[in-house]
């Protein structure tokens, strides 16, 4: 594997040196606590029951066996847990009524001396239902189809401009195909897992593993009925979410719940197989993409329209036609998506929600664009690069795709030209490559930070950021080193507690830039402190405290802002068996400054890897007389391994860009994931002439399709 | 809390005395599969008879120069025995073509044999399952199915044998022997595995308390020309979508002796008695290949979801009998995994 290089030299170094991972000896020692690993005193563990059916009802809950069991204490249900408050969540009022609306939903929660006991009493819950007919499947068969209604975030009715129908029937090249990608699950490493516990004084503290405990403290407040002052909730380690902690999850209310009822500290970890039910997934969607050009590959007409769904429990939806507004210049073009609830688990955020799903439809049907034109791929790309956003009409206050795939072109020795599909051969492997490009908003939120200065020459910063795998302890201590042009070693990072300055979760690819904007403002802060500081400090040193609500609204609006990226995939098929195994994977990116090229290598190629995954292995199968996902471990849930991913490469370009935040970072958590299933699949086309729509791209996919000579 | 008893015998019999045939005694070998099944509920037994300390841990030459294996050797040792990379190269590759590398440290000869179908209905104790549950149904028929069965299976269980290692040994005909509660004996390892019939809950012929204390291979002679392909979704720690055990010995362009089995296909390793009888005498090309797998494949019932086993089963079988007759065929083949 190659180090990440970028046509100029990075401006990663910092008054130290090396950037290297702040807590990194913690976790390999394992001296880094996770949720499930604080063991207050008399500490309890609880284990969830869930719902055996889809939709209904409980008639009976009898827990007699189950408080029978050794070390069993209590069995929390419907019908003596604590009455909760109104959140908008409605997967957070757990055991609040009797109602199913989903299999895996919780209806129980045992609570015992050991994690066995709690198990063991867990399952000796006998639970009866009144079953309901549930609707689990989207499409024909959907009861609703007739009625799915748009649930565009921004557009109530769907977002057009000008005559798609009209420009797509006059193009002299037309694309027409329908994309489908299954349901999704995040699976981050640590399961979701809290640690709850309330003082005898009456506040209620929380060790969540979250992406955001500013959040979570927030919904408990309200759940819980209390002020926010009594609750503390802290995620000092997390290890991995992609969106699956970004909101407050059921697990973190049933342990504050249980600790309430027993008067003990509780944890509860949530067991692999039932994370699938209950913590979001990446719903299916089925997109249809209409791509309308001139012969020489400009587009005329763009239309994406996706059939996706929500749960009765919940509103989320799969936002995956928005990059289509802004990817490419099209005078007509439309987007939509259209969904109905079924009786499923909740789907929620995972990596690069909208993005990522959209991205693979777009950039397959570009490259079927390129093959019907007769284009070099990259080519046609940039012919269609629009010089101001096509969805808001503003500059983009920096877009570099074109630059990307430029580079990443070069670097990875793409062969120009049109395709020519199933010309490369080694042995029995058929080989191709493909391209795509990526894209993702680079949006920020507002933060507070506070710093401090000790006579020692010591430096704290305080704000309650979320590294949960990323680094970012790390390049938030980089940049006050940098500001204080103090060593490293001398900046101390305190993050990960609501008791901290309020802070935006770790999501949307925000956090670099809306936590490093109140740090480095801060940092500024305390710096202008120090040099006009005259004689002795106080005890308490120098302290500074800073909030960037009116900076982040002072932002200009007359700017688009969004990350972009081109990769390249090289892929072998074998033409006996049908197998597809990814050879070399390289991106290039333009996501403004880098901060850190380690952290930030580990999230683009993280990202990628994630993307080649989804290509060419994961899926969650609706059962549909069950009504859940039948893959629920990581045996039966493929995520790449190693092997999978022999050769991954990122690089960026050196983007400025001065109208984003002081520090001209764009965030990169979700880039990387974007698009990649697409350059997979469009190398698989490229090996075997076979376009593959459906992902993932499997043996089944391929087999019967590729002449076998 | 299910508490259960803990036994650590030295000898076969102790254990075999110690398991005494109970329902829900257990032999734990490597327990890289019945330790998750207890977690997962699907079992929970009340003695475990740890046979990882008997003195089943040796791989022996046999006085015929075939090879007496421990129950209790490791995969990975087993896979790494230079006299089974040299005489029986399918059983290597097959060995290392399976799972990871942690768990071919744990994991033992006689476990992987005994180890139970990854059927997602099996392993789920909120759903039915005939095999866990005899007469409660069986919802992969209709349901997920991917990975399940085309051959053998019946009404009540579709379920397939994951191992890989398996298929090597019923290809090789090797022999089980058992230490059993009235003495011992050997099983012939293409007889050990049932199909499901009526009775899916027995994936054996084994009866309770029986012990697997050893593997016998014999001196098979074209086995040096022997290969193992696997097809699956991941370049590593996945279980096969098909596979195939082949050996192969040619003479002026005729077949003369073959073996052939199949997996991922059936409850049990499948030896390919069908195609086998076609070929001997047979032309050693691609044709005459593809027409004796066909063959077998003819009883092929496949579901909704699983049809691509049979193209998949026959490609790799061509291939690998191909291979094994073409001259540039080295003995071990071409390894068609990654180095590790």
């Amino acid at each position: 594997m190659n180090c990440p290089t970028s046509p100029t030299p990075q401006r990663t170094t910092t008054a130290t040196g090396a950037p290297v991972r702040a807590e990194g000896r913690d976790k390999v020692t394992g001296a880094a606590r996770y949720a499930a690993e604080y063991a207050p005193d008399a500490r309890l563990y609880a284990c969830p029951v869930p719902a055996a059916i889809a939709r209904g009802k409980i008639v009976a809950i009898d827990c007699g066996r189950a408080l029978a069991e050794p070390g069993a204490l209590a069995v929390l249900t419907h019908e003596n847990a604590p009455r909760l408050g109104e959140t908008g969540d409605r997967t957070l009022a757990v055991l609040q009524s009797p109602w199913i609306a989903h299999r895996g939903q919780y209806v129980a929660l045992a609570v015992a001396e050991s994690l066995e006991a709690a198990r063991a009493a867990a399952t000796a819950v006998r639970v009866e239902y009144a079953p309901e007919h549930h609707q689990v499947l989207p499409g024909p068969d959907h009861p609703d189809s007739s009625v799915l209604e748009e649930a565009d975030d921004d557009a109530p009715e769907g977002w057009q401009r000008g005559d798609v129908d009209r420009a797509h029937a006059a193009a002299e090249v037309r694309v027409d195909a329908v994309y489908r990608i299954p349901a999704l699950h995040n699976h981050p490493m640590e399961p979701h897992a809290a640690t709850a516990l309330w003082t005898d004084g009456g506040r209620l503290v929380v060790h969540d593993s979250s992406q955001g405990a500013g959040w979570v403290r927030q919904t408990l407040s309200e759940l819980f009925e209390m002020d926010r002052d009594r609750i503390t909730v802290v995620s000092e380690h997390v290890g991995g979410g992609f969106g699956s902690k970004g909101t407050t999850r059921p697990h973190a209310v049933l342990a504050a719940m249980a600790a309430r009822h027993v008067g003990r500290p509780v944890t509860l970890a949530l067991p692999r197989n039932q994370m699938a039910a209950v913590v979001g997934y990446r719903a299916a969607t089925e997109q249809h993409v209409r791509i309308g050009a001139t012969a020489d590959g400009r587009i005329s007409a763009l239309a994406h329209e996706v059939v996706s769904y929500h749960s009765t429990i919940g509103d989320f939806v799969e936002q995956a036609a928005k990059p289509a507004r802004s990817m490419y210049a099209s005078p007509h073009s439309r987007t939509s998506h259209r969904v109905g609830p079924l009786d499923v688990p909740p789907p929620s955020w995972m990596r690069a929600p909208g993005e990522c799903s959209g991205m693979f439809a777009l950039e397959s049907a570009m490259d079927e664009l390129a093959v019907a034109c007769g284009l070099d791929p990259v080519e046609l790309r940039i012919r269609n690069e629009p010089d101001r956003d096509p969805a808001s009409g503003l500059p983009y206050s920096s877009r570099h795709l074109v630059e990307c795939l430029r580079e990443g072109a070069r670097r990875f020795g793409w062969t120009a030209g049109p395709r020519r599909p199933g010309t490369r051969t080694e042995g029995r492997l058929l080989i191709g490559t493909g391209v795509a490009a990526s894209t993702y908003p680079a949006d920020v939120e507002p933060s507070e930070a506070e710093a401090h200065a000790d006579a020692s020459g010591n430096v704290r910063i305080l704000l309650n950021a979320t590294d949960i795998g990323t680094g970012a302890r790390t390049v938030l201590a980089q940049i006050a080193a940098d500001v204080l042009d103090v060593p490293l070693d001398r900046v101390r990072i305190e993050i990960g507690s609501s008791d901290l300055p309020y802070a935006p979760i770790a999501g949307g690819s925000t956090g670099t830039a809306s936590w490093g904007w109140a740090v480095h403002k801060a940092a500024v802060a305390l710096a202008a402190q120090l040099a006009d500081h005259q004689g002795r400090f106080l005890a308490g040193g120098l302290r500074v405290s800073v909030n960037t609500e009116d900076d982040v609204a002072a932002r200009s609006a007359q700017y688009a802002r969004r990350s972009f990226g081109a990769q390249f995939a090289e892929v072998q098929v074998d033409r006996d068996t049908g197998e597809t195994r990814l050879r070399r994977l390289l991106g290039v990116f333009a996501a403004g400054r880098i901060l850190n090229a380690r952290t930030a290598r580990s999230q683009f190629i993280g990202g990628m890897t994630m993307g080649a995954s989804m290509a060419l292995l994961e899926h969650s199968t609706m059962d549909p007389a069950f009504g859940d996902h039948a893959e629920r471990d990581l045996a039966s849930y493929h995520v790449a391994v190693a092997a999978d991913v022999p050769d991954i490469q990122a690089y960026w370009i050196e983007e400025e860009d001065p109208h984003l935040n002081p520090l001209g970072v764009k965030g990169i958590g979700e880039i990387g994931i974007v698009g990649t299933a697409a350059a997979v699949a469009n190398a698989v086309y490229d090996a075997t002439g076979v376009r593959v729509r459906t992902l993932p791209i499997r043996v089944e996919s391929l087999l019967t399709r590729i002449d076998a000579p | 809390m299910k508490a259960f008893r803990y036994e650590r015998p030295t000898q076969a019999g102790a254990a075999v005395a110690a398991h005494g045939g109970a329902p829900d005694a257990r032999y734990l070998g490597g327990g890289t599969n019945l330790v998750d099944l207890m977690k997962l509920g699907v079992e929970s037994p009340g003695l475990l008879v740890d046979v990882s300390g008997l003195p089943h841990g040796l791989i022996e030459t046999t006085a015929d120069g075939g090879l007496r294996i421990g129950a209790a050797v490791r995969n990975s040792d087993l896979a790494a025995d230079p006299r089974v990379r040299a005489r029986y190269p399918v059983l290597s590759q097959a060995l290392l073509a399976g799972a990871s590398g942690q768990l071919r440290n744990a994991a033992t000869v006689g476990g992987n044999l005994l180890q139970r179908t990854r059927c997602l209905y099996f392993q789920d104790v909120g759903k039915p399952c005939n095999k866990r549950e005899p007469g409660s149904g069986c919802p992969a028929r209709e349901g997920v199915h991917r990975d399940l069965a085309i051959l053998g299976a019946s009404p009540h269980c579709v379920a397939t044998h994951p191992s890989d290692m398996a298929v090597a040994l019923a290809a090789l005909e090797a022999a089980v022997l058992v230490h059993g509660r009235h003495g011992t004996r050997t099983v012939p390892l293409t007889e050990l595995h049932r199909l499901p019939g009526n009775h899916p809950e027995r994936d054996t012929v084994l009866e309770p308390g029986d012990l697997i204390t050893h593997i016998e291979l014999g001196p098979v002679e074209e086995a040096a020309r022997s290969v193992y392909r696997k097809a699956r979704d991941r370049a590593s720690f996945s279980f096969a979508l098909a596979s195939v055990a082949a050996a192969l010995d040619v003479h002026d362009g005729t077949v003369r002796r073959v073996r052939l089995a199949f997996g991922a296909v059936a409850a049990k390793p499948w030896r390919a008695w069908t195609a086998e009888e076609r070929l001997r005498g047979a032309p050693a090309t691609p044709e005459s290949f593809a027409a004796a797998v066909d063959a077998e494949l003819e009883a092929a019932e496949p579901l909704r979801d699983n049809g691509f086993k049979i193209p998949l089963v026959r490609n790799l079988a061509v291939r690998a009998l191909t291979d094994l007759a073409s001259e540039r065929s080295s003995a071990g083949g071409r390894d068609p995994e990654p180095s590790r």
